[in-house]
This record gives C-alpha cells, sequence and structure tokens, in this order.
C-alpha cells in the first residue's frame, strides 16, 4: 500500500430526505493531483464540504484519515489547521481590498494587535512569486482578471502552510492562457509536495494534468482510474460518469410534433459585468409545437445565460441575435413583452428567482398572470384562490391551502407552484431550466408527467438540464452547449450519453 | 368551520398581527387606568386624531415605501416644504385656501416623483435619496421661507385640519351628526363585509361561523359608536377624521385588492422573482415614491393648518414617528411584509402611550427612552416569531 495523505472511508452523508452521499470512499496518494469527476448534483462538492468541515464532524457518517490520523473536523477553520485548504468556484476574495490584506484575510500578520504591514506586504510579494504573479500587493483585487484572482486564492492557501489544496472547478471562469498557467502552477506545487484535488468538468484538462481520477455518481464512488497505468482516455471517463440504467424513471410518451414554434438564431450574450467575456456565442435553436427540446451542457456552458437572455434580456449585455415565433420575428427586450408574446421561462434557481418565499401558494401562482385576474387593476380575489386551488389539484401540491407560504413547502412542491404559476400564463413556449433540480426521485416523475401533458397540449417546450439521462428519457431532441457554443444536436433516437458527453466537452471547434 | 374552530384560527393562525391589537387594547387600558379615565375623555380624544392624524397619512404611505423593500427618510421635511409653499401662496399672496391645499399636493407629488426617478430609474439606494432628499427638501424649505415663520392662515385654511362637522343636526348636548355619520359607516362596514362573504360563499370556499361573524361586526359597531359618542360629546367630527379614514380605506383596498398592490408585495418580497414574473420593477418603484410624495404633501398641508403656519423646522422627525409605526404594525424590515391597517394600529398605539404619558406629566425625555424600547420590542417580537416558525419547520 502506497503512502496516502487522505483516506475517506464510507462517508455517508443525508440531508432532509435525500442521500446525498452513499458509502463513498476517497484515496488520495501524497504528492499526487487527483482529479473527481461526476455530473452536477453527483455529490462532488458535499463531498468535499464534508473534507473541509463545512458539514462538521456527527452531520455525517464515516471516517476521515489525514496525514496518518483520525481528523473530526468542526468547521473550516479545523482543517486549514491542518493544512486542507479549498478555494471555491465562486472566489472568496473582498474586491476593494489590496492583494495582501485578501492573502492574509482572517489570518493577520500582527503584532500586540496592530497590522505590522511592511511584513504582510514583503510576505504576500514572496507569495506572489511562488505562484508567479507579478502583481503590487497593494493593487485593490477588483483591478485584477478572474485568472489572477485565481493565482491570489492559491496564494492565500499557501499562506496557510497548505498540504492539501482542494479546487473545486478552477478553470470554469478562466480562458486558455490562465488554465494553462494555472494547471502548470499546479504541476510546480506537486513539485514542492504539495497534494492537490481537482474537481472538474474539462476532461481534456484531467487527462493532461491528473495522476489519478475518482468518478462519483449518485452519491457513490464508481471507480479511482489511475491514469497511467490504466491507460485512461476522456471516453473511459465519460463512460464512468454517465453508465447507469435508464429503464422506468421516465414516464412513457410519444410525442406529436407539429409546425416550428419557437426559433434563436445566431444568440450572442456578453458577461452582465465582465465586459468582452462572451458568455454564449453565436447559439440558435428551434422547437417545434408537442415538442420536448433539450438543452444539455456542463456548468458554466452558458446554458441558462441563453434561456435567461432570451427571456426579456434578464440576463447579460450586448445581446444581438433573433427570435422568431411562429416563424415571425419577436422582440423579447423586456420580461413583459416575452410573457406577452406566449413565453414562460422556469428558473434553475426556484428560490432565489423563481419563488417569493414570504408568499403564500395563491399569490405565487398568480404572479406571472394577474393581467387575467383583473379588470382595471383589480385583482379578484375569490377568482385567484380558486384558480390557485385548481392547481393545487390538479398539480398535485402536496398542501392543505393554498395559504401556506412557499417557504415552508418541499422542493418539488416549490417546482410545481413554479410550473403552476407559467402555465397559468398559457404559455405557447415553456423553458424549463433545472426543472428537477434538487427534488427527490418520486417528484421528478410527476414533473416528467407534467412536461409531457404540456407537449400533448402542443405546448414547444425547452428542458434544460445536465442530468444527461433525464434529458435522454424525456426529450426527443437533445441539443449540446459547451462554452457558449452549440457543438451539436442529436435526435433522441441516435443520443447516448457518450455522444452528448462528448459534443458537451468539446471545445473550440462549432458545429452547426 | 364552527365558531370556536374560527375563533382558535384568529388566535393561533396569525399571532403576530393579532398580537399587535392585543397590545393596543392593553395599552390602551393601561394608560386609561393610569390616567383615570382622562385618556378616553371625549375632549382628549379628539386632540389624540387631531395631533397625529399627520403621523398616520405618513405611515400610510411610508408602509407601501417599507413593503416594496425601501425606505424613506424625507418626509418630513416635504411636510416642511408642502405647508411653506402652501403658506406662501395663502398668506403672503392672498389666494383662496384651496389654492394652497392644491399646490401642496402637487409639490409633494413633484417631490416624489424626483425621488422615485432616483430610485428607479437611476437606481440609487432608497436610504441615499431620500437621506439626500431629506437635506434637500429642508434647505428648500428655508429658501422658500426666507428663513421665518409665517403665520397665521385666514380661518378657512385652518378649518381643514381644525374644523369639526357639527350642528347640523343638532342635539342636545350632544352632535348628532356625528353619530349618524358613524352610523352609516358601520352599516356600510357591514354591508360589505357581508358582500365579501356572500362572494367567498359564491366561489365555494371556507366561511367564519355566522355566529362569529355578526359578533365581529357588533364589535367593530360598539368601537365605533362608542368612539364616535364620545366625539359627539366633545366638539363633533372632525374634518381630519374623515379624510383620514377615507385615505386608510383606499389604500388598504388598493395594497389588497389591486394589480399594483399585488406588485409592491411582490417587489420586496423577492425582487428577482418579480422581476422574472414580468413585473414592470422600474415602474411601481417610481409610483411607490410619486405615492409617498403625494401623502406627504397631504400631510403638509394638514400639518400646516393646524399649527396655523408655517415654520422652516416643521415635521422635524416625522420620518421617525411613520417609520416606527409601521415597524411596529409589523412591517418587515426586509420587505414584502406590511399591511395598512396594522401600521395605523402601530401609529396608535404610539400615539396613545405619547399621549398618555403626557397627561401623566411624564418627563419628555422619559417619552423618548419608552417609545425606543417599545420599537426595539416589537421588532424583536417580530423577529423572535420568524424564528420560531422557522424552527418548527
Amino acid at each position: 500500500m502506497s503512502d496516502h495523505i487522505l483516506e475517506m472511508h464510507s462517508i455517508t452523508k443525508t440531508f432532509p430526505g435525500v442521500k446525498a452521499l452513499q458509502d463513498v470512499n476517497l484515496n488520495v496518494k501524497r504528492g499526487e493531483i487527483h482529479a473527481i469527476c461526476g455530473e452536477n448534483g453527483a455529490g462532488k462538492s458535499t463531498l468535499m464540504k464534508v473534507l473541509s468541515g463545512v458539514y462538521p464532524h456527527g452531520t455525517y457518517e464515516g471516517e476521515i484519515r489525514f496525514d496518518g490520523e483520525t481528523v473530526e473536523f468542526g468547521s473550516i477553520n479545523d482543517s486549514e489547521e491542518k493544512g486542507i485548504v479549498i478555494i471555491h468556484q465562486e472566489l472568496a476574495l473582498v474586491p476593494y481590498l489590496s492583494v495582501a490584506e485578501n492573502i492574509f484575510l482572517g489570518n493577520e500578520r500582527s503584532h500586540r494587535g496592530l497590522v505590522d504591514w511592511n511584513k504582510a506586504n514583503s510576505e504576500a510579494a514572496v507569495l506572489l512569486a511562488r505562484v508567479g504573479l507579478d502583481e503590487n500587493p497593494t493593487t485593490p483585487i477588483g483591478q485584477l482578471g478572474v485568472g489572477k484572482q485565481q493565482l491570489v486564492e492559491i496564494a492565500k492557501a499557501l499562506s496557510k502552510k497548505v498540504k492539501l489544496l482542494i479546487l473545486d472547478e478552477p478553470t470554469a471562469a478562466l480562458n486558455d492562457s490562465d488554465s494553462e498557467h494555472l494547471l502548470n502552477l499546479l504541476r510546480h506545487l506537486q513539485g514542492q509536495g504539495i497534494t492537490s484535488i481537482m474537481i472538474s468538468h474539462k476532461l481534456n484538462e484531467i487527462a493532461d494534468i491528473a495522476n489519478s481520477t475518482t468518478i462519483i455518481r449518485d452519491g457513490r464512488t464508481i471507480e479511482t482510474l489511475d491514469m497511467v497505468a490504466d491507460n485512461v482516455t476522456q471516453d473511459r471517463i465519460i463512460k464512468g460518469m454517465v453508465g447507469r440504467d435508464l429503464e422506468h424513471r421516465y414516464p412513457e410518451h410519444v410525442s406529436h410534433i407539429g409546425e416550428e414554434v419557437f426559433r434563436v438564431e445566431d444568440w450572442h450574450v456578453e458577461h452582465p459585468t465582465q465586459p468582452g467575456r462572451v458568455v454564449v456565442d453565436g447559439a440558435s435553436f428551434s422547437v417545434r409545437a408537442g415538442e420536448i427540446v433539450g438543452i444539455a451542457g456542463l456548468m458554466g456552458a452558458g446554458r441558462t445565460e441563453l434561456a435567461m437572455s432570451v427571456f426579456g434580456r434578464s440576463y447579460g449585455r450586448n445581446i444581438t441575435g433573433k427570435v422568431f415565433l411562429h416563424g415571425k420575428e419577436i422582440k423579447t427586450r423586456s420580461v413583459t413583452e416575452a410573457i406577452d408574446h406566449g413565453l414562460a421561462y422556469a428558473t434553475e434557481d426556484r428560490k432565489t428567482y423563481g419563488l417569493n418565499l414570504i408568499e403564500d401558494i395563491r399569490r405565487n401562482i398568480s404572479a406571472a398572470g394577474l393581467g387575467k385576474l383583473s379588470k382595471a387593476g383589480w385583482v379578484n380575489g375569490n377568482e385567484e384562490i380558486k384558480v390557485a386551488e385548481e392547481y393545487r389539484r390538479s398539480m398535485n401540491i402536496k398542501s392543505p391551502t393554498v395559504m401556506a407560504l412557499t417557504g415552508k413547502l418541499s422542493g418539488g412542491n416549490q417546482q410545481k407552484v413554479v410550473l403552476s404559476k407559467w402555465i397559468y400564463t398559457d404559455p405557447e413556449v415553456l423553458i424549463l431550466d433545472e426543472p428537477t433540480r434538487g427534488i427527490d426521485v418520486g417528484a421528478k416523475y410527476e414533473i416528467y408527467t407534467i412536461i409531457n401533458k404540456l407537449a400533448d397540449a402542443g405546448k414547444a417546450v425547452v428542458v434544460i438540464s445536465s442530468e444527461l439521462p433525464e434529458l435522454l428519457g424525456i426529450c426527443d431532441r437533445i441539443y449540446t452547449l459547451a462554452f457558449g457554443r452549440m457543438t451539436g444536436v442529436q435526435e433522441r433516437a441516435v443520443a447516448t450519453p457518450e455522444s452528448l458527453m462528448e459534443l458537451m466537452t468539446k471545445e473550440k471547434e462549432t458545429v452547426r | 368551520m364552527t365558531a370556536v374552530e374560527g375563533l382558535r384560527d384568529i388566535f393561533t393562525k396569525n399571532l403576530r398581527t393579532s398580537g399587535i391589537y392585543i397590545a393596543f387594547v392593553v395599552i390602551i387600558a393601561l394608560f386609561a387606568v393610569l390616567t383615570d379615565g382622562v385618556l378616553l375623555a371625549p375632549g382628549n380624544i379628539t386632540n389624540i386624531v387631531l395631533q397625529y392624524s399627520y403621523i398616520l397619512i405618513l405611515a400610510i404611505g411610508m408602509v407601501i415605501v417599507i413593503i416594496g423593500g425601501h425606505i424613506d427618510l424625507s418626509v418630513g421635511s416635504v411636510v416642511a416644504l408642502t405647508g411653506a409653499v402652501s403658506a406662501i401662496l395663502v398668506i403672503k399672496n392672498g389666494q383662496p385656501w384651496w389654492v394652497g391645499i392644491l399646490a401642496a399636493l402637487v409639490v409633494g407629488l413633484l417631490v416624489g416623483a424626483w425621488q422615485g426617478f432616483w430610485v428607479a430609474y437611476v437606481g440609487i439606494p432608497a436610504f441615499i435619496v431620500t437621506l439626500a432628499g431629506m437635506l434637500l427638501f429642508r434647505g428648500l424649505t428655508y429658501e422658500v421661507l426666507n428663513n421665518i415663520s409665517l403665520s397665521p392662515f385666514p380661518r378657512d385654511y385652518q378649518q381643514v385640519a381644525g374644523g369639526f362637522l357639527n350642528g347640523l343636526l343638532g342635539g342636545p348636548g350632544y352632535d348628532v351628526f356625528t353619530l349618524v355619520i358613524a352610523a352609516i359607516a358601520v352599516v356600510g362596514f357591514a354591508f360589505s363585509s357581508w358582500r365579501s362573504r356572500m362572494g367567498r360563499v359564491r366561489y365555494q370556499q371556507a366561511v367564519e361561523a355566522l355566529p362569529l361573524f355578526i359578533a365581529k361586526i357588533v364589535l367593530v359597531a360598539v368601537v365605533v359608536m362608542a368612539f364616535a359618542w364620545q366625539l359627539a360629546h366633545s366638539r363633533g367630527l372632525p374634518i381630519v377624521l374623515i379624510i383620514l379614514a377615507v385615505l386608510i380605506l383606499t389604500y388598504n383596498t388598493v395594497t389588497n385588492r389591486t394589480v399594483f398592490g399585488r406588485h409592491v408585495y411582490a417587489i420586496g418580497g423577492n425582487l428577482n422573482a418579480a422581476q422574472l414574473s414580468g413585473v414592470k420593477v422600474k415602474q411601481v418603484n417610481f409610483w411607490i415614491f410619486v405615492n409617498m410624495g403625494f401623502l406627504a404633501g397631504v400631510a403638509g398641508a394638514i400639518y400646516s393648518s393646524r399649527s396655523n403656519g408655517a415654520q422652516p423646522g416643521a415635521g422635524n422627525m416625522f420620518e421617525l414617528d411613520a417609520i416606527a409605526a409601521c415597524f411596529i404594525g409589523g412591517a418587515s424590515t426586509t420587505g414584502g411584509v406590511g399591511r395598512v391597517t396594522g401600521a395605523m394600529v402601530g401609529g396608535l398605539i404610539m400615539a396613545v402611550m405619547s399621549n398618555g404619558m403626557q397627561l401623566m406629566g411624564v418627563p419628555q425625555s422619559t417619552q423618548q427612552i419608552v417609545k425606543g424600547l417599545v420599537l426595539l420590542l416589537a421588532v424583536a417580537f417580530d423577529i423572535y416569531n420568524k424564528r420560531r416558525a422557522g424552527a418548527a419547520r
């Protein structure tokens, strides 16, 4: 047995109603770069949170051995003390503070309660040199690009005498040269004896840099591959990530497809706050009446950005492209305009963007369709309750009354409220962004049934999902989006998880 | 639903809202005892209405601002400015009383449009915009008045806030007209309650048991008539009370039953969700502030009429009383929650407390301390309740 710096044994972590991790094992050798792969929601981040103490000891089952001893972290401070540092995808830097201040945040170089700025700045300079960043330690972080900020995060980790560095999607937001620099730095740190765990969707990077790869699926460890000894290819990883049966998890459905209803052409969106960063690049897609179309893409592929920018320019800037409804070009410059044209968009983040959690079911259902319930600005409150009751029954929203606050419902029932809200606006096109995220299996089946009924009613339905089996289970056609570009479209009959995953991880060359 | 279930429902379902009414009754009872009944004497009840009407009017606008997730710190200054403009026209230029009133309302609307523009269309937080407004409109008041107070108003202008409708039907020692108006109000309330009950029945919704329904209406009738009885034994029906009643009714309906009201709650509850549901957030925010300006204009006219003049320092700290009324009345500091009726009760709690303590001769300093503590406790109670509700989930 070789020298393992980290051994996680049969980790099980349960959230109310969901088993996020089940008997997960992770063994990381000292001094290696270890990649963790898996679909969104497979449990990668949960595992890292268990490891770093975000979920403290006692809230999970299993054993963690780090550096030869059994550890029980009560908080993230405990794990950092042992030399485990996690760098999250959303960088945790304070934009108005200087590079040095950020590096030593919470860990200030002080003497009798006063910060020793000379010491802080000079130590910061040394750390910056180690990560190959040529910046003045007094520069405010906000003036640096994302790539350089990522390096500052690593410098911050080094300042904590890191032994095990965990990076969650480190290159998701970076361009090619920044990514390459970062990967080189990881190799360099490896030379200095620092072990890294890297969560990534970019399979080419993994194939390039990792010594071994652990694949997680549905909260379980599937396998750990030694990249060299097993001669692992990208295809091999894809197979491990998606291989599961599709039986009986999706309702039977035969589509009756009609004329084209909705088409988006050459859609182009830039990031709202980082000028020049293209998020969606020349994407086109179309949906026909009665058709369920899927959009597949990994985290950061631009799926939500595409949908939200089409839906009344709710995201991004410098948006160009054309939208057609029944072959006629329409404008969707505001959400109101989009709704008036018969578009509906159910967001991926119900709690932040979909529901008013401190309001009851009734008023959430009527929120987008108040026009239908009112005359000259006066809402018919009784009719509103009647409508809400109808949806509560037909959608099987599990709540005794429609006066219950949506904040107290389960994820599945919340999603049914969101769908009710949009179905009540009587849309022609429904864009459903991650309609089953965070929902248990039973409720998922119900949501799929609702989606099928919508298609049977002649609606054009677009489903955005990062779960490939889900798309293969319910969609007639599936578009793939990778790094802002449409990389292909496949009919359900010919699509396989492998073929989609290949298109989803395809960089650069565009297939139109 | 049986009567017993209905009663239990009232007390348990919404402890926060019923809690405030209970607190209100307790405070009235407490001060009635402490002041040997003077609190509820005819002359004093009239006084409370006259003295706090403008705070209540401001609180109506403020609660809508707060539900929308904003705040307005400028209303005190706007009260001063609108009163000053009115005074210049009526006292200095000899215009008729209604020109002054109209000018106050127009200035209020303009102020509201100005602040609404910065908040809604430029996107500056309301705290900043109205903090600037507080200074700006105070300064403008000094400019308009040239640094001096103006008084007195002609008699018909004073009537707006100080006037009474009485003697129209005569009466032996008390004013029959007041009682008739109150009776009409009670009948109107009973009729509209009945209609909304019938509407619910038509839609096959659960309604409260008939005995409970009747008991509720009788209770309201008794309280209103007792209140009117006391007024009738003093100076009759204050004109201000009529204005206030109309405003409360109107705005209660606007917040509960109109699309605009719904959109205000939606924005305050979850701005992102409202935006993605097609709510025209900017427009709604703009009109929230225009409305606040308008009501500040109304309050300004009434305050100038009551104080019989315009002073550069008028309306100082009114904003804080109005804001406190909203929070005591159950509005949430993060928006999305609140009621006009709640704010009114919150305002009245403050009014009764101040008035009661004044009657008892409690020093000004102690009054301030008590008011501060009540505000703190009311919000603490609110947070405690929410946390308990969260834990019960």
